[in-house]
């Protein structure tokens, strides 16, 4: 049961790390290009880039749009971010779950 | 490292996305082996962590950034097949921040969710095996693993751009950039890594599946002064 409330309390923790940093440190992030990003230009492949097809969405690049704060922008947007792939990974590993056919704590329907 | 689209063309792409589909489905079956209750709030945490850590570009040179990707880190933490589904979860709600392209998403899959965390998993375990059976041990594996993690994932992309990149240029010239810089990024994974498995390990150990050696479950364990207790 201790263990039970302390794995509770640890969940609560990490996603409270989580909203910090967003919060609280991305609006100090460096904006300079990625490694990635910094090979395509030194190397002449940049511009092959297409736009994204997301490029309009609302939270294109980590930006709520209609906010004009941009540190508060970024922050909310990476809030929203966590969240949504919070719910997105207990979706998919409660799935998972399902599928383990050893776990005993199973609760499995009875066969006639 | 998040490929946009149109830097490598649509066959390769297509033919990525076809690989990752598959790795994923691998990877539910691999990780449903041992998936519990108490592990999926785990692993949807660790995949937000991933998220959040994602968004901290730190500068590693004149003008370069350089951000964690993650894979090492999920693989420590839940699994290394958990672990690129966690990563992959992350790739595909950052595509509605724009960040990685759409068609790119299975190459992106692949490189930073199965080559860091199955790669990367592979090094940590053989550190693991001729370090030191303790703790610490645990935390300068996963450092060293993340670290080579982001070179795996960088040769990986220059294997996806020397298939399919969409100019004709110097390939010699691209292999050594991707690898040098992304040698540096690889120091501030391995430390973020390192910090992060070391946090968890000191609060949590025993919910670090790369230490679950290290740990025997609460429900084994002999009370003191319990022995031949009351009946």
């Amino acid at each position: 049961m201790k263990r039970q409330s302390s794995t509770r309390l640890f969940l609560f923790a990490g996603l409270l790390l989580a909203f910090a940093l967003v919060l609280f440190v991305s609006p100090f992030a460096n904006s300079n290009p990625d490694g990635l990003n910094r090979v395509a230009l030194d190397e002449g492949f940049a511009d092959t880039e297409t736009d994204h097809s997301l490029g309009d969405s609302p939270l294109a690049d980590y930006e709520v749009s209609g906010l004009n704060n941009e540190g508060i922008s970024k922050g909310l947007s990476g809030v929203i971010g966590i969240l949504a792939t919070f719910a997105l990974g207990l979706a998919l590993f409660a799935f998972v779950r399902r599928r383990n056919e050893s776990d005993p704590t199973q609760v499995r329907e009875e066969r006639p | 490292m998040h490929i946009p689209d149109g830097f490598i063309d649509a066959g390769t792409s297509a033919g990525a996305a076809v690989i990752a589909a598959g790795g994923v489905a691998v990877a539910v079956k691999k990780t449903s082996k041992y998936m519990d209750d108490r592990r999926v709030p785990l692993a949807g945490l660790t995949a937000a962590f991933v998220f959040a850590v994602q968004m901290l570009n730190f500068p590693v040179a004149a003008g370069t950034s350089g951000h964690l990707l993650g894979g090492v880190l999920a693989a420590i933490l839940v699994g290394p097949w958990a672990g690129a589904l966690c990563v992959a979860v992350v790739l595909v709600v950052q595509a509605f921040f724009a960040d990685g392209g759409i068609t790119a998403l299975g190459l992106n899959i692949l490189d930073m969710g199965f080559v860091t965390a199955l790669g990367g998993y592979a090094i940590f375990a053989g550190l693991r095996r001729v370090l030191p059976n303790e703790r610490s041990s645990v935390i300068v594996a996963s450092g060293i693993a993340a670290g080579a993690s982001v070179v795996l994932a960088a040769l990986a992309f220059f294997l996806q751009f020397a298939i399919g990149g969409t100019v004709d240029i110097p390939l010699g010239s691209v292999f050594a950039a991707m690898v040098g810089v992304h040698a540096l990024i690889g120091v501030g994974e391995g430390v973020i890594t390192a910090a992060t498995v070391g946090l968890v390990l000191s609060v949590r150990p025993d919910l670090v599946y790369g230490a679950r050696d290290l740990t025997t479950p609460l429900e084994l364990k002999p009370r003191l002064g319990a022995a031949g207790g009351v009946s």
